[in-house]
């Protein structure tokens, strides 16, 4: 254990915050093994009990989720030979918004012989996730990323190539090394493809059932096992029960917990909070993603935002008018002296390439000093008054294409260019971009072992889904790679050893009372939701919700902000219960009815959330607690105090949860304050 | 056929925000929304898909073909009557209003639309190069999104592109060697399986297709399609 000499936390002001949670037993991963991080994880696949190959397709696995930690888990373990069945909301398994992600994905392959290594990347992400993340996990992650290239290219995924034939890499997210492999902005898409391609050879080989349209809304424990899952068909209204021996949650992260995200429309936290409020624990549910290269809100009918890549920091240079007074003007109008380029200034060593975090918080500080650009859209203060505030910043490649030519800079960025064209109606080679930070990926989500279980034994969690990898911050790129090395590498070599042991479980089916009981908390749900038949819509309540997520549990979050927001939330709950109105009826392709199962659960988790933003009195990564700053404004850590993961059980709504701290012991890297100056 | 008209419509709006503010309005009256498919809303999940005045997706100003849910309320004029339909084809059975059911792709895909390498049995990536011409046709190809759109523009009802694009993704690449005239043959017996018709090279695919899925990948589809009848067990 390394010791910092960060100062002590300030002093809790109030016991106010306390109020809101208690403090459980200590929790500890007890499956990574001792010994040299190098060494780990072929020792843990050795100590794993073993399911003999005849075996397998006796045993039924369930998969919740299609995307990368899902498709290739769900491929993987077909090919294994279990019997799969994996579920979807969408159409088809290949809609998963993994399939979104633009930039690439990492690897410590070293092709580019600048001194990378599977160290090296390990390092980065520890570092990157500013020392919120398990080390045992993070090396494993970083020693699978080699095999994940190799496997996606066996697939034929299309990665970018040189003239010689061999993969091209970039440099991304701030690192020095070039580790990340692309297929154009697409690459999300491509592993996707490979993964769902992978997983319809096993639905076609009889591996793997698929049941798409189907939403998983609860899940069966039995004698403290995860059994099986209640879903709705999302065509028919039929609920059903399915049977397992072991259930896996690869269902994404909950970004639209703030109503508009980068996520896609359905992505929710339905299945992760059923599973919590049945005993799972939560894992750092405050730890979100604030992606700074979005397009900017349009008007209050926005229904999501649109992520534009990171890389257009290279050759674009942020800035704001110095003077309010400019901010409506045409930005070509505005003169060279009159401009606030506010990164290159505060941070002249990094400029517009600071971590995606920092870049996010002063976006929003200068829009909050008047001098954001682009439309004023409608917020509302702390008081609740009504508010019109400019929320954009210009991204300006006058310079760029200067010094490449339009067809430089076509060549490298084309393809946002014309998005950004698409969306906005405006021409960016002419005129300079807007962009404001964005909601974009949830480092939280359900807490899990060294083997990816859940403290619920039977409950697997994978991907996004679970908080593991990325700490208090996600690096560019790492996402995939940890979706896939869930999906095709860990999880299909560590849940054989609960497997092994399956034979003595209990058999169940639909007369076992947990199931029944089970499937009739769904019904009664939608009865009730059904029920209300009140005056307003369901995303009236989702947008409120997201209203006060984002004003105080987003990029800057305050001790007295997070207290009102909870009873902000409590009191929207309230008026959702007594006020909603969700048309039509169960037995019918009811998208209403969807929606509004899903606001359920969110305006739950938000509460959750801001009690772990509340009671995290540090800023680390992504979670930027004023109260926590150095001198000039910059993030605060308190290694002493807050080195730990807080994984959170359920107690009951609006009861105050209880905190589980996992200390996260730093052996193989010393802890640093990130420091970009 | 029902029309409804929407209030308050801004130009920035996208063409779902539209429907969106439409279910609204008729949530609030007590009738029953409008129901449409749509995820991700950036044009690349291939969820959302409807015929808007009669072309597939809807083009609006927009000089290259988008998906819907890229499609902004800026492309039509202030006051205008829009056509929407969904899908129409055979294939594609309609489950509710706008929304019908496309299970029928991920069946040709079963078929054979994939390269068999079983998790872990892959060689090192840089074991086979690919040059960087069939790299780029391989991707130009595998950027299909499955929305169906080349179905729904074709009079044919035909899922030729589609079908065609994930047959040139694979042959274009080294890995999708080994089953390169064995996929073809089981993929396009699923395709006639299903009910979706012949190319009879019109091109409306290829014109409303929001990802540009070169037409000539069915040229590609035709001579494999001719060589493998060649080869037994498609070797």
């Amino acid at each position: 254990m390394t010791t910092t000499t960060t100062p002590a936390a300030p002093t809790t002001a109030k016991t106010a915050s306390t109020d809101f949670f208690e403090v459980g037993a200590e929790i500890k991963d007890a499956k990574a093994p001792a010994g040299a991080i190098e060494q780990k994880w072929s020792k843990r696949k050795f100590e794993a009990k073993l399911v003999n190959p005849s075996n397998r397709r006796k045993m039924t696995v369930i998969i919740v989720g299609t995307g990368l930690a899902g498709g290739a888990a769900a491929a993987s373990l077909g090919e294994a030979g279990y019997n799969v069945q994996n579920f979807c909301y969408q159409d088809s398994p290949r809609r998963a918004h993994s399939i979104a992600a633009q930039g690439g994905i990492n690897a410590a392959k070293n092709y580019r012989n600048d001194n990378d290594s599977t160290f090296r990347l390990f390092y980065d992400t520890v570092k990157g996730g500013d020392y919120r993340s398990r080390e045992t996990n993070v090396y494993r992650l970083a020693e699978v990323s080699s095999n994940i290239i190799d496997q996606c290219v066996a697939q034929g995924v299309p990665f970018a190539r040189e003239y010689g034939g061999l993969l091209d890499n970039r440099s991304f997210g701030g690192v020095q090394v070039q580790r990340t492999f692309y297929a154009r902005g697409q690459t999300g898409q491509q592993l996707l493809i490979g993964a769902y391609q992978a997983l319809e050879r096993q639905v076609a080989a009889g591996t793997v059932t698929m049941h798409t349209r189907h939403e998983m809304l609860e899940i069966i424990i039995v004698d403290g096992r995860a059994r099986g899952i209640i879903t709705r068909d999302m065509v028919t209204g039929e609920i059903e029960s399915h049977f397992a021996d072991v259930v896996v949650l690869a269902t994404g992260g909950y970004g639209n917990v703030f109503f508009l995200s980068t996520n896609a429309m359905g992505c929710n936290v339905t299945a992760n909070w059923r599973a919590h409020r049945k005993g799972a624990y939560f894992g750092n549910p405050c730890y979100t993603q604030i992606h700074p290269t979005c397009i900017p809100v349009h008007g209050e009918t926005q229904s999501k935002l649109t992520l534009m890549s990171e890389s257009l920091r290279n050759d674009g240079r942020i800035w704001v008018p110095k003077n309010a007074a400019d901010c409506e003007k045409d930005p070509r109008q505005i003169a060279e002296e009159d401009r606030d380029y506010y990164l290159e200034r505060i941070y002249p060593a990094f400029g517009n390439l600071v971590p995606r975090d920092i870049a996010s918080r002063q976006a929003k500080n200068m829009c909050d000093e008047g001098r954001g650009v682009g439309p004023a859209v409608k917020e509302f203060d702390e008081d609740g008054n009504e508010r019109f505030v400019r929320r954009g910043v210009y991204l300006d490649f006058t310079e760029a294409i200067g010094r490449l030519g339009k067809d430089g800079v076509a060549a490298r960025y084309g393809n946002l260019f014309d998005m950004y064209a698409q969306i906005t109606g405006e021409d960016p080679y002419a005129t300079p971009m807007r962009i404001y930070p964005a909601v974009h990926y949830t480092m939280g989500g359900l807490w899990v072992d060294y083997d990816l279980s859940s403290n619920v034994p039977g409950l697997y969690v994978t991907g996004e889904a679970n908080f593991s990898d990325h700490g208090a911050n996600r690096l560019g790129a790492s996402a995939l790679m940890q979706g896939l090395a869930d999906g095709y590498f860990v999880l299909p070599n560590t849940i054989n050893d609960y497997l092994a042991g399956s034979s003595a479980f209990e058999k169940v089916d639909e007369s076992h009372p947990a199931a029944v009981e089970a499937l009739e908390s769904v019904k009664e749900r939608i009865d009730k939701l059904l029920a209300v038949n009140g005056t307003r819509t369901v995303d009236s309540f989702h947008k409120e919700l997201g209203n006060i997520m984002w004003e105080y549990c987003g990029m800057y979050r305050t001790e007295a902000g997070l207290i009102k927001a909870i009873g902000l939330i409590r009191k929207l709950r309230e008026s959702f219960w007594k006020d909603v109105k969700v048309s039509g009826v169960n037995e019918d392709f009811n998208q209403t009815l969807e929606r509004a199962g899903r606001v359920v659960d969110f305006m739950e988790l938000g509460e959750l959330m801001c009690v772990d933003a509340l009671h995290r009195r540090e800023s680390c990564g992504g979670h930027f607690r004023a109260e926590s700053q150095t001198e000039d404004g910059e993030a605060l850590r308190h290694d002493d105090e807050y080195a730990y993961v807080a994984a959170w059980e359920y107690t009951g709504t609006a009861q105050a949860p209880i905190l589980h701290k996992e200390p996260l012991e730093y052996e193989f890297i010393e802890l640093k304050q990130r420091s970009y100056k | 056929m029902v029309t409804y008209q929407v209030q308050d419509v801004s130009k920035d709006m996208s063409f779902l925000e539209m429907l969106d503010l439409l279910n609204e309005d008729l949530t609030l009256k007590g009738e029953e929304p409008v129901a449409f498919d749509h995820d991700c809303r950036e044009g690349i999940c291939g969820m959302c898909g409807v015929v808007i005045n009669g072309t597939a997706h809807g083009r609006g100003e927009s000089p290259v073909p988008t998906t819907t849910c890229q499609l902004h309320m800026r492309s039509f004029e202030d006051g205008a009557t829009i056509d929407v339909e969904p899908w129409r084809a055979g294939p594609f059975p309609v489950i509710k209003d706008l929304a019908v059911d496309r299970s029928a792709f991920d069946r040709i895909i079963q078929a054979g639309g994939f390269i068999s390498a079983n998790t872990g049995a892959a060689p090192e990536a840089h074991a086979a190069p690919v040059g960087k011409l069939q790299a780029d046709r391989a991707f130009d190809a595998a950027t299909c999104i499955g929305c169906g759109a080349c179905v729904a523009a074709c009079p044919n009802s035909s899922a030729m592109l589609f079908t065609a694009a994930k047959i040139t993704h694979l042959a274009m690449l080294p890995q999708g060697q080994p089953e390169r005239y064995s996929r073809i043959k089981t993929m396009i017996a699923t395709h006639d399986a299903e009910g979706f018709g012949g190319c009879t090279n019109i091109g409306e695919c290829a014109e409303v297709c929001p990802k540009q899925i070169p037409f000539d990948t069915i040229s590609q589809l035709n001579r494999d399609l001719i060589k493998s009848l060649f080869k037994k067990d498609g070797k």
